[in-house]
């Protein structure tokens, strides 16, 4: 191990959450709860289909208009959907992919944004895209932030030692 | 290694022992050393980089079958 000064309070990471697949999911929050437990300050700014991963599992998608509804439809999100970025073949990847998680113990994407939550993590849904897909703050579940801007991030980001976008 | 708390994180993959390590820190006074039973093998480097990320002590560890037993002394 190189020297290194331990985490001061005010060391940030943030993050870009642009995917909305199960195992981008993963490898996000694997990071952030990571990063919390090691004195971090967290925020997941979540954009496109990284907004997925916070919607509601159930009765989130409005949108105004035939357009934002048709496309609600068929980006419907929650974090129960989401499928693996790879050999989903139709679900029966993500489902064994499930179930393996389960047998070894593994927390589900459920458990883990909880966790992150309880840990501090900010999850901030970006609002360009939320305005696009006809998304307000109550598509999403619970403990999530309040929409912002790209400013907002970047703010965040260049005060942070570690930003990831996935 | 005398250890004043364990945490059993046997069949634990990261980031779980790692998490599990950080809130079980809180319970324990100044100068205790936590013991942490893992079996996921990437602990050996983790636990250091925690450590020295949160300002513990990394003491060590030991292995034997497949076992892991890694030592933290709170700051």
């Amino acid at each position: 191990m190189t020297d290194a000064a331990p985490v001061t309070e005010k060391e940030k990471m943030t993050m870009v959450v642009f995917s909305g697949e199960l195992d981008k999911a993963m490898a996000a929050f694997i990071i952030a709860t990571t990063g919390a437990s090691m004195g971090m300050d967290v925020t997941m700014f979540f954009t496109f289909w990284g907004l997925n991963i916070l919607k509601k599992n159930k009765g989130g998608n409005k949108g105004k208009g035939f357009k934002q509804k048709m496309f609600g439809m068929l980006n419907r999100g929650g974090s129960k959907r989401l499928k693996l970025s790879r050999f989903n073949m139709f679900g029966l990847g993500t489902w064994m992919m499930k179930l393996v998680m389960k047998d070894s113990h593994y927390p589900s994407i459920d458990e883990f944004i909880e966790m992150a939550r309880e840990m501090g993590v900010k999850l901030i849904p970006c609002s360009t895209t939320c305005g696009m897909f006809g998304l307000a703050e109550e598509s999403f579940r619970s403990g999530v932030e309040s929409i912002s801007g790209a400013a907002f991030f970047l703010n965040e980001a260049r005060k942070s030692k570690v930003t990831l976008f996935i | 290694m005398k250890a004043d708390q364990t945490l059993d994180c046997m069949g634990l993959y990261c980031p779980m022992p790692i998490v599990k390590t950080a809130q079980k820190i809180k319970e324990l006074k100044s100068g205790e050393v936590l013991e942490i039973v893992a079996d996921d093998k990437g602990i050996k480097h983790d636990m250091p980089a925690w450590s020295q990320a949160t300002g513990n002590e990394f003491l060590g560890f030991e292995e034997s079958g497949g076992e892991i037993r890694v030592y933290v002394r709170k700051k």
